[in-house]
């Protein structure tokens, strides 16, 4: 009936995960309880849940990153503090369970952290740069957010039902195999990424299709921001290189379920393969994540540089140069592994040429600053920490590849310091650099800039302790994915770098009082005209946070840089645009759609990790039943009044017209 | 107003002077929605696009079944070998089916359009059986191996042949659910627009597993036979 489940499936007898896990429960519980009792549910339901409004679905897909991000830096924090207690001791995590939380910190940061996160603001700010009223399918962008959601639950669950994967966040066989992983856990790992890759495929459909097919009138492809240029690239990326991860997890599943052979060794199997084809997805991976965060450091440092982008033109083609050679470069993650010097030798430098458009991107970004009036926003403080901090990820990137010095450094945490440096420098700083910039947007208020900055401060120097001694660990000979060691010269550098593991967390606590303070002191950081920072493209032409329409009037665009020229003309002529004709305007119905089908994915996947077919057949069906009535709605839209828009508009125009006016005064007197 | 952010406080700089990568005014593209500068495009173009770039993932994923077919095909072990397993005159049918069914599916296609209710239904119903047909002769031969001992456990080439063979069975399957859908929805609605667009990306899903086949048939069955 339940297949392999009992209640031995809980971990009883250990205390970290339990523990971990009822806090977690208490506090979903505590949420939940707040939010029946307050009686907002109908409100969350009818307005966050069934939205299909792209900007509520990006921001929810930016609170789920930032609740996945603290859960997978609580997995770093358990690692560091274990590697400090356990020279010459076996620490306070047996092996099994260590060996889950560095599987679990990996999955979590890249498949739940930071995809979200860059999705999240795609989502949130592409359609509104583009100048249009939502993406191309917007219940589809619903049913890609739920699902993604779905598959971050299956690995929470993990914590307490069961177990996770061993065998860290690449299930590599054939210690994936049955034969090795004979638990759960990998099969945890299995569905949890099938369903969000599900999720993350469709996110990318929709993306493209919404910017080569859905611009504001004039918004030809070359004036188009950066940041949607980027977007484009990663979702291409996404449709590209998804399918492959898709396939190749579930020749995995296969294998483990039906006693193929695909990567068994045995039989024919091959486990290199499996290599291959994860590596084919997983370089282009690491560029889906990046690219979306070049696009927002363009952005930010366009607009607090008061300059338009320096070499418009050569970053589009350093964009989607990395976006072709991402797909050449896969076979240097395991040059060790026997592919052959001349092998090893053509992605070696195929690996150093994509070293050649991201220095393209960073020499664009300094000649943005040059001559421009920087200001030291906390946005811009990110992406100022960005380019120092990534520049020496990139260099040590070059270093790794090279296949002489990869034999020396592979699977060193050299190695473990390199892709954190280029991750989180590159991905996390972008993401918080974005929220920063786009949350006024979002939500019609600032956020506080003093702990805001606070929160680079601490975050970045917390950083720069723990992978700077990581780099000279690995250099050591420290391996990587160590449960205890008894090398007395690692030791002070383990101790560094867990004390700036403590400087990171003052960073993480700094930014959650951002939050907490911006929140409560809304009023006065309130954005009323909907252009908080003196920006350039068009999703500030509209109010903060703008009307679920967008825009009242679809914005002629007529160059380059579209609210900007729209601007400095209302500040030549000391009067707004004329008025548009206001018309009414059909946006989608909201529908409960995405969350019923990842109620039923989430079953789906539980079922099938825990044996249960009959439960798994009924998920397939609910969530064929779930499509067909969707498909069988008579209505689809629903309009709103010529009069309301207008209402909307002009409320939004007046504050406009009087920062106009204010302005104008104050450059008189 | 709010704080030093403000507009107000910035002079307006002339931007980059030497407006390098930027050009001064339009690009002669076409005034065409979508991919000029004429804004959205409509919303029939929108959908069939998406649904074309989502086919096309379907291709990278069957791009990696067959990859993996490639590298595996000699790894069968102690198991039978491809000649030995594949019976062509079967292919051969369930190849006439495929295609007889795209060019039925064709014929739906175009009474959609005209807007013909019995001859839509009945070319779907055409399609629906030929497509039927195909399934049942490829579950019969998996059933077959099965049977001699030739199932996807025996050998790698066999779990690689399995999979591949097997996910666009899969597709074809539930390509067989989405028909009977549309045909109903179709009765039940008639031809509303909505419903126009999602049989048209039916016909496309329909034609493109057309084309994986020819993929099939060429990669695992001719080529198979001739080793």
């Amino acid at each position: 009936m339940l297949g392999k489940l009992t209640l031995s499936a809980i971990p009883l007898d250990q205390p970290v995960p339990l523990v971990a896990g009822a806090v977690v429960a208490l506090i979903v519980l505590g949420v939940i309880a707040w939010v029946v009792i307050a009686g907002h549910l109908p409100y969350l339901w009818r307005e966050w849940i069934t939205s299909v409004d792209h900007k509520r679905i990006g921001a929810m897909y930016c609170i789920l990153a930032l609740v996945m991000l603290i859960r997978g830096f609580s997995d770093a924090i358990l690692m560091r503090s274990q590697h400090a207690v356990a020279y010459k001791a076996g620490g306070y995590l047996p092996p099994e369970h260590y060996d889950q939380i560095f599987s679990a910190h990996g999955v979590i940061m890249i498949f739940f952290g930071a995809m979200p996160f860059m999705i999240g603001l795609m989502n949130f700010a592409v359609p509104l740069q583009l100048g249009v009223r939502d993406v191309a399918f917007p219940t589809l962008n619903s049913v890609s957010f739920w699902l993604t959601a779905s598959g971050a639950l299956l690995v929470n669950v993990s914590l307490v039902v069961g177990e996770f994967a061993r065998t860290g966040w690449w299930p590599a066989p054939p210690l994936s195999e049955v034969t090795y992983s004979p638990g759960v856990g990998v099969d945890y790992y299995l569905w949890a990424i099938q369903i969000s890759g599900v999720g993350t495929l469709l996110s990318g459909v929709n993306l493209v299709t919404t910017i080569l097919k859905m611009r504001a009138p004039g918004m030809s492809y070359l004036r188009m921001p950066m940041f949607c240029w980027t977007a484009l690239a990663s979702n291409l990326l996404i449709i590209a290189a998804f399918p492959i991860l898709t396939a190749t997890l579930a020749m995995l599943i296969l294998d483990r379920y039906l006693g193929f052979h695909f990567f068994t060794d045995s039989h024919g199997g091959n486990s290199m393969m499996f290599m291959n084809l994860f590596w084919a997805w997983g370089h282009p991976e690491v560029y889906i994540l990046a690219l979306p965060a070049y696009g927002v450091f363009s952005e930010v440092i366009s607009t607090f540089s008061g300059k338009p982008l320096f070499a418009y033109r050569s970053m589009v083609m350093a964009t989607m140069a990395i976006f072709i050679l991402s797909f050449m470069v896969w076979l240097h993650h395991f040059f060790t592994m026997g592919p052959g010097g001349d092998v090893n030798g053509v992605f070696a430098i195929t690996s150093m040429i994509i070293a050649v458009p991201t220095g393209v991107k960073i020499f664009d970004w300094l000649f943005t600053m040059y001559g421009g009036r920087v200001r030291l926003t906390t946005a811009m403080l990110w992406s100022l920490g960005f380019m120092v901090t990534f520049v020496v990820g990139g260099a040590t990137g070059v270093l790794l590849a090279i296949p002489p010095a990869d034999f020396v450094l592979h699977n060193s945490m050299f190695l473990v310091a390199h892709f954190h440096n280029v991750m989180v420098s590159a991905v996390l700083f972008g993401a918080f650099a974005g929220y920063t910039y786009w949350f006024p947007k979002a939500f019609g208020f600032r956020l506080d800039e003093w702990w805001g900055k606070a929160a680079f401060w601490f975050g970045i120097t917390g950083f720069v302790i723990v992978f700077g001694c990581f780099y000279w660990l690995g250099l050591l000979g420290m391996t990587r994915r160590m449960q205890h060691y008894d090398v007395a010269d690692w030791r002070p550098w383990i101790l560094i770098s867990a004390f700036g593991v403590v400087v990171m967390f003052v960073g993480l606590v700094c930014q959650v009082v951002q939050l907490v303070v911006s929140i409560r002191r809304r009023d006065s950081l309130r954005d009323v005209t909907g252009d908080p920072w003196d920006g350039r493209s068009l999703e500030w032409a509209t109010a903060s946070p703008p009307p679920v329409f967008n825009f009242a009037a679809l914005p002629e665009v007529h160059g380059e840089e579209a609210y900007w020229a729209i601007k400095s003309r209302a500040r030549e002529q000391m009067r707004l645009r004329e008025e548009p004709a206001y018309e009414p305007i059909e946006m989608p119905l909201n529908s409960p759609t995405g969350f019923i089908c990842a109620f039923f994915s989430t079953l789906i996947g539980f079922a099938m990790i825990w044996y249960i077919w009959w439960l798994a057949a009924a998920g397939f069906l609910g969530a064929f039943v779930t499509f067909v009535v969707f498909a069988w709605r008579d209505t689809v839209e629903y309009e709103i009044p010529a009069s309301e828009v207008a209402k909307v508009n002009r409320a939004n125009r007046s504050t406009r017209l009087e920062a106009l006016h204010g302005a104008g005064q104050r450059r008189a007197a | 107003m709010s704080g030093a952010a403000s507009p107000a406080s910035v002079t307006v700089l002339r931007g980059d002077p030497y407006h390098l990568g930027h050009s001064r005014d339009g690009h002669g593209e076409s005034r065409a929605t979508g991919r000029g500068t004429g804004g959205p495009s409509p919303k029939r173009i929108i959908v069939a696009y998406g649904f074309w770039i989502f086919i096309l993932s379907d291709i990278v994923m069957f791009a990696s079944f067959f990859a993996s077919y490639a590298v595996l095909q000699g790894g069968v072990s102690d198991g039978p070998t491809g000649p030995e397993i594949f019976d062509l005159s079967r292919i051969a049918i369930e190849t006439a089916l495929l295609l007889l069914s795209s060019f039925t599916c064709g014929m739906a296609s175009l009474a959609l359009s005209a807007r013909r209710m019995l001859l839509f239904q009945t070319a779907m119903a055409v399609t629906f059986c030929l497509g039927a047909g195909f399934v049942a002769l490829e579950a019969m031969e998996f059933y077959d191996l099965i049977q001699r001992n030739a199932g996807p456990s025996r050998s790698a080439f066999l779990s690689s042949f399995f999979t591949l063979v097997g996910c666009h069975g899969l597709h074809v399957s539930i390509g067989l659910l989405w028909l009977l859908t549309m045909m109903a929805q179709v009765l039940a609605k008639g031809f509303r627009s909505d419903i126009v667009r999602r049989t048209l990306c039916f016909a496309l899903f329909w034609h493109a597993l057309d084309i994986v086949w020819v993929g099939v048939f060429s990669v695992v069955y001719l080529m198979g036979s001739i080793t």
